[in-house]
């Protein structure tokens, strides 16, 4: 190594930050999919619907059991095939690292949210749901306008750390060769043999952005703690 | 289902299952000693952010904010390509010479060490927090050391309050030895997937080694309960669920 050349990053720096936006896009959509599905993967289990409550318990433990980079290359390589199942297609669908993120994270993220949900759910207390029945409430109603609304704030906090994993998370799509932020990063380290001052900008931009982001839990932590409420 | 698994690969006289199981054995290997070292360094640091002494404190934060913030394959990256780029020349070249597969071995342990510890030192927190501060204070009264306060009063209370939630962190660390394929560990992941571009047995390679993984899952759960139970203080039960509900919510999730 000849020393730092931080005008390497300068030189890179476009290239860069569409690889830093594609790495917010994958978590937004990991968090609002993954939150959407987890949602209702725990109402399923709160609801004690029978047999989904049983699958959503079973897809959770197994989903939570295996490593990210495990379910990142399941559906990679068995999504074409069971598109190639649903479609009636005659040859394997292929839809590309990309989409295979999209629909990994969502899927994968729904099973962490979903157990935090419920934990949330638990701390309802019974009483509520009592009222709102006297209140001639529907359980949809119940649910969408006095029970998740309390849910959501009094879990913020944990819902947000699992978010900032989340966004930590993201960076595993370099297995599938796609150029997130840390992708880019190393496709340029390797091509112009700056692995020193590329790897420490990707560490750098993750560190500034969680560390921010955890400042933001404590405060969302004191504002919903229960001797706050 | 699983028949390609005892098929004998394509060049040599091994079994594909045995390709396998030295996968399963440095996934092992990887996430035990790193425990075993996160363990450690966890306590102390996590003692360190509730000392007294500002600049402990200080650097007991710092430790746990830069480890914790920086995701697990990046830090894997900088342990293996950055360290030996910005250490004196001779020694790194001696870094880049460890033969396979310890100079993967190495970067990925210290790298999923430091990551774990910050995690563990982050509950030993929240647990020692959990005490009533009138403890500390009885302990010192009494004229106990800083040391002895920690050894004798506040640990021994404080990791029995945390020993359920610590199982989420155990877990976390055998899920993200996976993370060291990205560095040339061939562990149980790497060795599924290179079962799979020899075969194209997809399903049976990848439903293996996720099989593995949930049988681990059980074990890391069953032995946690196990500590738990031998740990726990009969009579002491009730006073330290009452603990537990009133700790901070456990970190949730841990990583892939």
């Amino acid at each position: 190594m000849t020393g730092l050349d931080l005008s390497a990053i300068g030189q890179a720096w476009p290239f860069l930050m569409k690889g830093l936006v594609f790495s917010l896009e994958l978590t937004a959509v990991g968090f609002l999919g993954g939150l959407a599905l987890g949602i209702g993967l725990a109402l399923i289990r709160h609801l004690n619907v029978p047999v989904a409550s049983q699958l959503a318990s079973g897809y959770i433990t197994l989903i939570r059991s295996i490593p990210l980079i495990m379910v990142l290359f399941w559906f990679f390589f068995l999504m074409p095939a069971i598109l190639m199942w649903a479609t009636g297609a005659t040859r394997p669908v292929q839809i590309g690292p990309v989409w295979t993120a999209f629909v990994t994270f969502t899927m994968f993220e729904a099973a962490y949210y979903a157990e935090i949900i419920r934990a949330g759910l638990k701390s309802i207390h019974r009483g509520q749901y009592a009222a709102c029945l006297a209140l001639g409430m529907t359980t949809a109603q119940t649910y969408a306008n006095v029970i998740l609304p309390q849910v959501l704030r009094a879990v913020s906090p944990i819902l947000l750390t699992q978010t900032i994993i989340l966004f930590q998370d993201t960076s595993l799509v370099y297995v599938l060769s796609i150029t997130d932020l840390l992708g880019a990063a190393s496709k340029i380290a390797q091509r112009d043999s700056r692995l020193v001052e590329m790897y420490f900008f990707v560490a750098l931009v993750y560190l500034v952005i969680c560390s921010g982001a955890s400042q933001l839990v404590s405060v969302l932590k004191k504002r919903y703690s229960p001797a706050a409420r | 289902m699983f028949d390609v698994l005892f098929e004998t690969v394509a060049e040599g006289d091994e079994r594909y299952i045995e390709w396998l199981l030295t996968g399963l054995g440095w996934t092992f290997s990887l996430a035990l000693s790193g425990w075993a070292i996160a363990f450690v360094i966890g306590v102390v640091v996590g003692c360190g952010r509730t000392s007294s002494n500002a600049l402990i404190g200080l650097a007991a934060r710092l430790f746990v904010e830069i480890f914790r913030n920086v995701p697990i394959i990046v830090q894997m990256f900088l342990w293996y390509f950055v360290v030996p780029e910005i250490l004196p020349k001779n020694m790194g070249a001696w870094v880049k010479s460890i033969p396979p597969p310890w100079g993967s071995f190495l970067p990925a342990l210290i790298a999923l060490s430091l990551y774990t510890a910050a995690r563990v030192a982050e509950q030993v927190k929240a647990g020692i927090e959990a005490l009533p501060p009138g403890q500390r204070a009885a302990a010192k009264a009494l004229g106990m050391t800083g040391f002895g306060v920690y050894r004798f009063v506040l640990m021994p209370q404080a990791m029995r309050i945390i020993t359920p939630t610590l199982t989420s962190e155990v877990m976390g660390i055998y899920k993200n030895t996976s993370v060291a394929l990205t560095i040339g560990l061939l562990e149980l992941t790497a060795q599924a997937r290179q079962i799979n571009e020899f075969t194209f047995k997809t399903f049976e390679a990848f439903g293996a080694a996720t099989l593995i993984y949930l049988g681990l899952a059980l074990a890391v759960f069953v032995l946690m309960q196990a500590a738990e139970n031998h740990f726990r203080i009969p009579g002491q039960d009730d006073g330290l669920k009452g603990k537990r509900q009133a700790a901070p919510a456990p970190r949730a999730g841990t990583r892939p």
